[in-house]
């Protein structure tokens, strides 16, 4: 990241910045006037409830198709649950996802993306150790090409052996281009840590799992595991709910089968636990990821979890982004956020820091922990995140792909329209009492465990001062 | 193939006593809106020893100003529900957010509040200069392939200071920074006459102009820079530059062309978009079809115009195609696939269905980027800052749409390969990356 001498040349003689030098900082920052009155919010107008319908098809398949004119597209989701406990599921489901969409009985590689694209389309397959995921898009004039498109991917890819090979050898390299990554390193150790060898920790497999992968075993997977029962399609867009719903009973006919799609097993509760200390030689940051047992959206005490969550990290004016990014310059982001899984849900708590300032900044994620349930958040604190979450949620399910993902992370958890369009009077009742007991039982810093993944040379002495760190 | 609607953008401008652009586009279809700035500043006029002190100045204009507290800036928007960010590129920086509907006023002030009087200070700056360097450690130097392509090709194209350096900055030239260079750097760039303000969303446009002249109508007009040219000329040579990255575990290269100028040769910038959609956009488009598919000498290829998106920069901008690729393949080998293929529509153009499956996927994606208030929000602010029109956020598809095979042809035909710079990167963990 170094500039030679060389490419440092001069910049022009009449550079704005050489005549401008008229005021100083304090005159810049004020005005005669002085400061002013901070307008107030005028009456929020909310939005209509869209037309929508919310069916279970012949076949077992779940479908929400939700009207939102505007731009004339669809968004399509569709969650099928792929999970698996055999220990070559992982390196199975992948090959299988980057070729779902590499050739059909009727179509070659490459018409698959010729269709699509003829028609303004997107469709793209991603796996992880909970489900498999479908998402895409189309002009509005194309729907009945995005449909055929999936359709034909779920009854009739072939996952034919030239491609099976072609996208195991690529699939090795991208692992390791993932496994490089110090995020990723960070968020394997993490499940580790969390779940040892459960298989929700099963987020990418090893190089000689791929290797092992055969197209036999890819097509035996799709035929068990690629189902409709269980599975869920969320549509949005210009569209006629009942006419989509029509349309896609006709292009997923022949989709049948009478196994239920395979949810991920139970996962156990989160214990508080020592963070464990792993070692990235020469790395100038340190990733610092802890987590704790979370509610889910089914919980009557989730929307006070939530505005707790938002109160401590969830959002930028939260306490501990202001501690350690505002006022003490440790990093560039903070962040705490709710996972959800099948069974319940996760708090987590992310932070990526330089590798002198890592132990202060465990000192003060921990110190903001339990400032968190011993002096829980102020009547302003709770306004401001309960404003947010409402209008970020508003903003989110303004377009119709923020709809259409907030809507699908929901549903993929048994919720629907009517739930998310419920969220803001539910928030609108949470106390400061229902906020300090949750902040009190969810976020104390024993209830945590977790990793710090960096330099163990440098780190190892200030983690062992502090203490409640596991060395290599 | 399907009849595709066109997308139009309905704006309203006025230009306040200060100098101040507005532009106002009303859109009641979700209760929502969105405010932009975008001052005409970005890193190609970082002075000599001040490398990312635009990035720089972007965060400091969050740390307050005459009617807002540190911090106080964020919990406004956000404690109203809002969103927020800023982004600091070549030619221009902005600050946007997106509130309820409820909030517009609110946001309004926040702007105008912080283009007439930000808060400047030591103890901000010097805590800023902390968040930055975490930010580029995160981006930058923590990671494999941190600032690949934009931080590592311009040195290699280009020759001047404004065009070739490090707009992220050196953490030598960071900590150097003053209160003094800041003072400078505003009173220079942050003149309203030097900014456009994009509003966009669920508002009446009587109101929204009423509200726009009360909070922006009293900040002083002030000298506004004389923008330099950044033009030079272009290389006469191929330049070749490798960069010794221990964190990546696969070689990867980037090519870089010089584009045409996007403001007095639009078809000419025009034609060079279709060219990189044609190339790399889906599976079923030239280079990944011929090096990740038939020859399988390449993880992932992808080509574009724009370090950031098209028409994101004024002249010179570039055009680039990255490929990552395995150890055991030879660099020479994919750039020859490259060009190759390059060669090739430029000897024989594209088909008809070829040219429409490009328009459609291009129709698509505005569609789609400009249905989220946000995205379009700032599209037309870079669009009347950077060219002039802010319709031209829109109009993309339809000149695509007006292109010919004779046109990519041509385009690709500008692809000199004499005249390019070839970033290459040379992997450190490549001794553990899969044979092929």
């Amino acid at each position: 990241m170094t500039h030679t001498a060389e490419q440092a040349r001069t910049a022009e003689p009449t550079h704005p910045l050489d005549q401008a030098r008229a005021r100083t900082a304090e005159q810049i920052g004020r005005t005669e006037l002085g400061p002013r009155p901070l307008p107030p919010l005028t009456k929020q107008r909310t939005g209509r409830a869209p037309a929508h319908t919310d069916q279970v098809l012949d076949n077992g398949l779940r479908v929400i198709a939700v009207r939102r004119p505007g731009v004339p597209m669809v968004e399509l989701r569709m969650r099928i649950p792929f999970a698996g406990t055999q220990r070559t599921h992982s390196a199975r489901s992948e090959v299988l996802a980057t070729t779902l969409l590499a050739g059909t009985v009727r179509r070659t590689r490459a018409a698959v993306d010729e269709d699509l694209a003829r028609v303004g389309g997107e469709l793209s397959a991603t796996v992880d150790p909970e489900r498999l995921l479908l998402s895409g898009s189309a002009l509005t004039s194309g729907f009945d090409v995005l449909l055929d498109v999936l359709a034909d991917a779920l009854t009739a890819a072939t996952h034919r052996t030239g491609e099976v090979n072609r996208e195991k050898a690529r699939l090795a390299e991208r692992i390791a281009m993932a496994r490089s990554q110090p995020r990723t390193i960070a968020r394997l150790a993490l499940q580790r840590r969390r779940w040892g060898d459960h298989p929700i920790t099963r987020e990418l497999p090893e190089e000689s799992e791929i290797a092992e992968v055969t197209p036999a075993a890819v097509r035996s997977l799709h035929r068990r595991a690629m189902v409709p029962r269980g599975s869920l399609l969320v549509l949005v867009g210009d569209l006629s709910p009942a006419r989509a719903v029509a349309a896609i009973t006709e292009k997923l006919a022949g989709w049948q089968s009478e196994r239920q799609a395979t949810e991920l097993l139970p996962v156990p509760e989160l214990h508080g636990n020592s963070l464990l200390l792993v070692h990235r030689p020469d790395a100038v940051q340190s990733q610092l990821r802890l987590s704790s047992q979370g509610l889910p959206r089914t919980d009557p005490s989730f929307p006070a979890l939530q505005l707790a969550n938002l109160a401590f990290g969830g959002y930028f004016s939260a306490r501990l982004p202001e501690n350690i990014r505002e006022d003490k310059g440790y990093t560039y982001g903070a962040n705490s956020w709710i996972e959800f899984n099948p069974h319940g849900a996760t708090i987590i708590v992310d932070t990526d820091t330089a590798t002198e300032v890592t132990a202060a900044a465990l000192l003060e994620i921990r110190y903001e922990l339990g400032r968190l349930g011993l002096v829980p958040p102020t009547e302003e604190e709770l306004d401001s995140a309960r404003r947010y979450a409402i209008g970020a949620l508003s903003i989110g399910m303004s377009s119709q792909s923020g709809l259409a993902s907030t809507l699908f992370s929901v549903a993929s958890y048994g919720m629907d329209l009517d739930w998310l369009r419920g969220h803001p009077a539910r928030l609108a009742k949470v106390t400061r009492g229902d906020i300090a007991e949750v902040a009190a039982r969810f976020f104390a810093p024993s209830t945590f465990t977790g990793v710090v993944v960096g330099d163990a040379g440098v780190l190892s002495a200030q983690l062992a001062a502090l203490g409640g760190v596991d060395l290599p | 193939m399907p009849r595709i609607p066109a997308p139009v953008l309905d704006l309203h401008r006025q230009t306040l006593d200060n100098g101040l652009r507005v532009v106002l586009a009303p859109d009641p279809s979700a209760p929502v809106v969105a405010v932009a700035v975008h001052y005409d500043v970005g890193f190609r006029s970082e002075p000599v020893g001040r490398t990312g002190f635009a990035h720089l100045f972007e965060h400091l204009m969050f740390q307050g100003s005459e009617s807002l507290e540190k911090l106080a800036h964020f919990r406004h928007v956000q404690g109203s529900g809002g969103v927020f960010n800023g982004s600091t590129h070549q030619d221009y920086t902005d600050y946007f957010e997106v509130l309820p509907a409820a909030a517009l006023e609110r946001a309004l002030f926040l702007e105008a509040d912080r283009m007439r009087a930000p808060t400047i200070n030591e103890e901000n700056l010097r805590n800023q200069v902390d968040v930055v360097k975490e930010e580029i450690r995160l981006n930058v130097l923590n990671r494999p392939y941190g600032g690949f392509p934009w931080i590592l090709l311009p040195p290699v194209l280009y020759d001047t200071f404004a065009n070739s350096h490090n707009g992220y900055g050196d953490f030598t030239d960071l900590e150097q920074a003053t209160v003094e260079d800041c003072a400078a750097f505003f009173d220079a760039y942050y003149a309203p006459g030097n900014a456009v303000l994009t509003v966009c969303g669920d508002f009446d446009l009587d109101t929204g102009t009423d509200l726009v002249a009360k909070h922006f109508g009293d900040v002083p007009k002030r000298a506004v820079p004389k923008r330099p040219s950044f033009h030079e000329p272009e290389p006469d040579r191929e330049r070749r530059s490798d960069h010794a990255d221990p964190l990546a575990p696969l070689p990867a290269l980037a090519v870089g062309y010089r584009l045409p100028d996007p403001d007095s040769d639009l078809a000419g910038y025009t034609r060079a978009v279709l060219l990189s959609s044609v190339l790399s956009d889906g599976d079923a488009s030239r280079l990944p079809s011929r090096l990740v598919h038939r020859d399988a000498i390449v993880t992932d290829v992808g080509a574009g115009c724009g370090f950031f998106s098209a028409f994101d920069a004024r002249d010179p901008d570039t055009m680039t195609v990255t490929a990552v690729y395995p150890t055991a393949v030879e660099t020479d080998r994919v750039l020859a696939a490259i060009d190759d293929e390059i060669a090739t529509v430029a000897r024989d153009g594209v088909s008809g269905d070829e040219l429409s499956r490009t328009v459609a996927r291009w129709s698509a994606a505005m569609f789609r980027d400009h249905d989220r208030l946000v995205t379009r929000t700032r599209a037309i602010g870079v669009c009347e800052l950077l060219h002039g029109r802010g319709e031209l956020a829109a109009e993309l598809p339809a000149l695509l749409a007006g292109m010919t095979s004779d046109d990519v042809a041509a385009a690709a035909e500008a692809l000199k390969p004499d005249a390019r710079a070839v970033l290459t990167i040379t992997p450190g963990a490549g001794s553990k990356g899969p044979a092929q």
